[in-house]
């Protein structure tokens, strides 16, 4: 089988004043699906750039990235837009709930774009939010849960419209051990029971040893594979 | 339905702010309201007049006198219906600050042309047998108590001397854009009165009002009339009642214009206002607009979010102030009644109130919907954290 994410020859640099800062020089690298990859790397080595050009949130120089066999670097912002809602799902860092909205209502908003009605919306949402254990919690807003919480109502955002990828921008960054912890176990159990393919940029080493396969940034170059037995 | 929870709930997230916007947007919605609703009043009577009505008078000014002779000429017209006469009498009761209109008219000519000044049967007949028996509108009778049967005394400024009245009806207009303020009595009772005392001034009138008998002929009889005067005495100038009202307008038209001018700048001042909100809006919720792209959402989709919410904020703020233009416009038009016979709002105001109120909230939108409709995700979400 082809891998779900293909990424030929990939540069991309960023303009300073007069001069150009390359961030990533010419990246190849394959993920297959169901695969859990971990990118990590020290700050600026481009993980967070990588991951952005692989969800299609920012554009490459150069290069090709297919997903699911689609060459996403040749569509127009409109159909970027719309394979975003489809194909990924997207896990940050600060949990990026919109804050007047209720758990359940941020986990519907991606479903908004689908031509979902607003019965088999609440079906999919109370599904997305059951996986996450939140369902008690549906009707809170954002400020009235904990930061685990917070990201387990993005994590079942993400999951609502059942992407192609989740992408995770440093998903424990800012909660506790506990928290981390059980942020962590979701996601490695969404991986191994719905087989989601799930790339996720990290520097904290204890987040990475959830992944089957690490891979590495160092000033905008990618290291050899790294492949570790599931814990 | 979702996406109108968002719009409310986002503009209420801010709640001081959005309330002082809201209150700024209502000010000013009144303001522009009351300022139309001069406007409109200045030219109330301009909107009363009828069609179907000339104003014959001197050629020289309206200060000049036309002989009474001249009304059976006018009557030979084809094309008139009825002819009436009248003089403005400038009288002051008790105080000069107590203004009202005040004429003489010939009474049955006179209100067979003006039928919107309603009277009773009772009150018709009653002013009709009565020399010195006067009419007054239901607001300058309410305004000064008097009742049916009362005297009332006019100091004569053009006609000297002190003048006794009899009430004898009060009328009412016949919508409300007819001016209730006006008072007037027999014509003869002047001109008996200038016969007495030897006056020049004995079987001259003010002016002719005249009633045609279909509108479109109304430019022809004008010229026809105005032509049976020519090379006489007294030229005349005869042009409709609307034409007549606008040359008096027409003095004024610099206030006017001013006025105008002042509605529109509280719009501009409005506009900047709301924009001002709206942009503090976007430049908080660049993060949120970076989400909402990331999730899928399309630029116009966010357009709509921010154009939506400015249009909350507006039309919260406009509808109140819609509200309080017409309890505000009654004691403004209570405060004025001397110089604004008829202050009412008109529907005309309404409907520039609320084209107002879309304009505000588009154009306070349009900087931060194209900012927010251009911006890149990558930046968008650095913003965040």
């Amino acid at each position: 089988m082809p891998p779900i994410v293909e990424i030929i020859n990939v540069s991309k640099s960023y303009r300073r004043g007069s001069r150009m800062i390359p961030v990533l020089v010419d990246i190849n690298l394959n993920i297959e699906e169901g695969e859990f990859m971990a990118l990590m790397g020290p700050s600026g080595s481009g993980k967070s750039t990588l991951l952005n050009l692989i969800a299609a949130l920012d554009q490459a120089d150069s290069g090709a990235i297919r997903v699911g066999g689609i060459d996403i670097t040749t569509l127009s912002e409109n159909e970027l837009a719309e394979w975003r809602a489809l194909n990924v799902g997207f896990i940050f860092q600060f949990y990026n709930l919109i804050p007047v909205l209720t758990a359940f209502e941020n986990v519907e908003l991606p479903l908004l774009l689908t031509g979902l009605s607003r019965k088999e919306r609440s079906e999919h949402v109370e599904t997305a939010l059951r996986v996450v254990n939140l369902e008690a919690r549906m009707d809170h807003y954002p400020s009235q849960l904990s930061g685990g919480e917070q990201q387990r109502v993005a994590i079942a955002r993400a999951i609502v419209t059942d992407p192609t990828i989740l992408v995770a921008d440093e998903p424990t960054g800012d909660l506790d051990k506990v928290a981390a912890r059980e942020i962590l176990d979701l996601m490695d159990q969404l991986n191994r029971q719905s087989r989601k393919t799930i790339i996720m940029v990290t520097h904290d080493p204890r987040a990475a040893e959830k992944a089957r396969v690490i891979r590495r940034l160092e000033k905008g170059f990618l290291d050899n594979v790294h492949s570790q037995d599931p814990h | 339905m979702f996406i109108l929870k968002i719009l409310i709930r986002n503009a209420f997230r801010h709640k001081l702010r959005t309330l002082l916007t809201i209150l700024g947007i209502t000010v000013a919605i009144l303001a522009f309201g009351l300022l139309r609703t001069f406007i409109n009043a200045w030219y109330g009577g301009v909107e009363a007049s009828s069609a179907s009505r000339l104003v014959t008078r001197s050629s020289i000014s309206l200060i000049f006198h036309l002989p009474l002779s001249y009304k059976d000429k006018i009557r030979q017209v084809d094309g008139v219906k009825t002819v009436s006469w009248g003089n403005w009498f400038g009288g002051i009761y008790i105080d000069e600050k107590n203004f009202f209109a005040n004429f003489g008219v010939d009474a049955k000519s006179y209100l067979e042309l003006y039928p919107e000044f309603i009277l009773t049967p009772e009150e018709e007949k009653s002013f009709f047998r009565d020399r010195k028996g006067f009419v007054a509108g239901q607001k300058l009778a309410k305004r000064f108590g008097w009742k049916i049967g009362d005297t009332v005394t006019l100091k004569g400024t053009i006609y000297p001397g002190n003048w006794d009245f009899v009430l004898r009806g009060i009328y009412r207009g016949r919508d409300q854009t007819i001016d209730e303020t006006q008072f007037f009595f027999h014509w003869d009772y002047i001109n008996e009165t200038m016969k007495k005392r030897g006056s020049p001034r004995t079987d001259m009138v003010g002016f002719y009002m005249v009633g045609v008998t279909r509108p479109d002929r109304a430019t022809e009889v004008a010229l026809v009339i105005d032509n049976l005067f020519k090379n006489s005495i007294a030229e005349t100038l005869t042009e409709t009642e609307k034409a007549f009202q606008l040359s008096f307008i027409s003095m004024s038209q610099t206030i006017i214009m001013a006025i105008e001018l002042v509605s529109f700048v509280v719009i501009i001042i409005i506009i900047a206002v709301v924009a001002n909100t709206m942009s503090m809006t976007y430049r908080e919720r660049i993060g949120e607009y970076a989400i909402f792209k990331t999730l899928g959402f399309r630029g116009l989709r966010i357009a709509g979010m921010i154009v939506g919410e400015s249009m909350v904020i507006t039309l919260i703020g406009s509808f109140l102030g819609i509200i309080l233009t017409f309890p505000v416009a009654v004691i403004v038009g209570k405060m004025l009644s001397n110089y604004f016979p008829v202050f009412n709002v008109a529907e005309e105001a309404i409907y520039m109130d609320l084209a107002a109120s879309f304009v505000i909230g588009l154009l306070a939108a349009i900087v931060p919907t194209y900012r927010a409709m251009r911006i890149r995700i990558a930046d968008g979400l650095r913003r965040i954290g």
